[in-house]
């Protein structure tokens, strides 16, 4: 499974990269993986305000729907649309093609997240 | 600890993603369910069906005493015949569905949902009564491969000299010799697709199957998991136990009446009940809806209607052949009509659907 250096994880199997006070989230390799051929996302408002670990999107196969959690409170600023149509590029490319981008509440939040190296060791524990 | 069928090394090596299914180590899919789904629509597939309870009923009154226990009359079924059929408790809901292959008056082989087996062999115990019969358990001896899709009928008949055009829908012949071996073949499935189902000794089976897989190879024939068994028997409209009905959905609600036969001469299991409520009136029905709003229906999401519950999704999919979001559900009688609108609350939102007739394929 493909893990990028530099961005943050969730034990759920998000990614963060952080951006300024800015960060883009999706959804790992594994977690694309282990649900299959992804075929309906549904994501939030802009302006819709969450907290860390908050149900914000969802994305389904066609066997499940699983829920997309926030890694860390903040603010809705983009969503990328092109998932409504195309959900499937979440498996093409889960590190190119983003959930939502969001405008970080706390950055001291993020220390509480998990690195590359940490999250690769997760992976490693799962299998 | 969930079970392996004789097939589990094949399929780890071809690639399936293995799941606790019924307490049965299975693959939910392969290459993916939906590239599964479609070559058993358009070509073929092959499932392992091994985990399925197969259970011999022999005596001299096997007939009368299935007749007590089944809602379908078996009175009519010849010799080579396979009858689909439910098993009630006294107040209507159903024990399990299943399929009777009728090997003579006195000799039957029932064919029951995995997760069922150990409750529906209690239950005929519990039921025997006087009857003469013998109920014999041959799920570990025996295992079944269900090669599905318009081209499963060429495929397997690579593998076998008896004529394999000659077997009608739900019709089977035993002591066929196959890839070799001997085993029982029914033109039955699970699918909506023209298919066979091939019980085989659990020896034989790895061997089978893989001169399945190889003769299939130039028709497209892929090996298909539990996550593909599902959707193309929700798409064909055909009921899964604990969904569609249960022990607290009766045959009736769910639209299955075709195999509850009420004038049947001799006295079954569930009759009276099943009869009170037909004639004083049903006050659910299982209905098929398409989701106008964006989302996908889920089993257990609740369906409404101007903000009061009138029921539940019983299954529901982003249906891979007609590429929409589709459902069953149970709801009130009062709500059933085609074409009226309910809501199903998705993640506590209400999302329109349009209910229409459940056999979704006929629109494909």
């Amino acid at each position: 499974m493909k893990v990028l250096k530099d961005l943050y994880y969730t034990k759920d199997h998000e990614w963060l990269r952080v951006e300024g006070d800015e960060a883009y989230i999706g959804l790992t390799d594994f977690a694309q993986d282990s649900l299959g051929d992804i075929v309906y996302v549904e994501l939030p408002e802009v302006d819709d305000e969450f907290s860390k670990e908050d149900a914000f999107a969802a994305v389904e196969s066609v066997k499940a729907a699983s829920d997309v959690f926030m890694p860390v409170d903040g603010k809705i600023v983009e969503v990328n649309e092109a998932l409504l149509d195309e959900p499937n590029l979440l498996n093409e490319d889960p590190y190119e093609n983003w959930i939502a981008k969001i405008e970080i509440a706390d950055k001291s939040q993020l220390d509480e997240l998990l690195t590359a190296e940490e999250y690769e060791k997760l992976l490693d524990e799962e299998v | 600890m969930a079970k392996k069928t004789p097939l589990y090394d094949e399929h780890v090596k071809l690639g399936g993603k293995i799941v606790d299914y019924a307490g049965w180590f299975l693959p939910v899919q392969y290459e993916g369910l939906i590239p599964e789904h479609e070559a058993v629509r358009n070509a073929a597939g092959i499932f392992d069906v091994s985990h399925m309870g197969v259970v011999m009923v022999k005596g001299k009154d096997a007939l009368p005493y299935l007749q007590y226990l089944f809602t379908n009359d078996l009175s009519k079924a010849e010799v080579n015949q396979v009858m689909y059929t439910m098993m009630c408790y006294p107040d209507g809901g159903v024990v399990d569905d299943l399929l009777a292959y009728k090997f003579s008056d006195d000799e039957y082989l029932l064919v029951i949902n995995a997760a069922n087996t150990d409750k529906d062999i209690k239950w005929m115990i519990d039921n025997k009564k006087d009857f003469n019969i013998i109920i014999e358990n041959i799920s570990d001896q025996t295992s079944i491969m269900a090669v599905q899709g318009p081209s499963a009928e060429k495929i397997l008949q690579q593998l076998t000299d008896f004529d394999l055009s000659s077997l009608k829908p739900n019709t089977f012949e035993r002591n066929v010799t196959f890839a070799g071996k001997e085993c029982l073949i029914s033109r039955t499935g699970y699918t909506g697709e023209d298919g066979f189902e091939v019980y085989a000794k659990a020896e034989d089976t790895v061997e089978i199957w893989n001169k399945i897989l190889e003769a299939g190879k130039e028709y497209g024939l892929k090996p298909a998991g539990l996550g593909a068994r599902d959707t193309l028997r929700f798409e064909a409209s055909m009921p899964l136990y604990g969904n569609e009905i249960s022990e607290d959905i009766n045959p009736l609600e769910a639209g299955l009446k075709f195999f509850v036969k009420l004038d049947k001469a001799e006295d079954f299991i569930g009759k009276e009940a099943l009869n009170k409520q037909w004639n004083e009136g049903l006050k659910r029905k299982l209905v098929g809806f398409e989701l106008l709003g964006r989302g996908i229906p889920r089993d257990g999401y609740e369906v409404q209607k101007d903000g009061k519950k009138i029921g539940h999704v019983t299954t529901g999919y982003m249906s891979p052949t007609l590429k929409k979001s589709i459902g069953n559900a149970l709801i009130d009688i009062k709500e059933a009509e085609l074409g009226n609108e309910i809501d199903i609350m998705i993640r506590n939102k209400p999302v329109k659907a349009k209910i229409i007739d459940r056999r979704f394929l006929r629109n494909r």
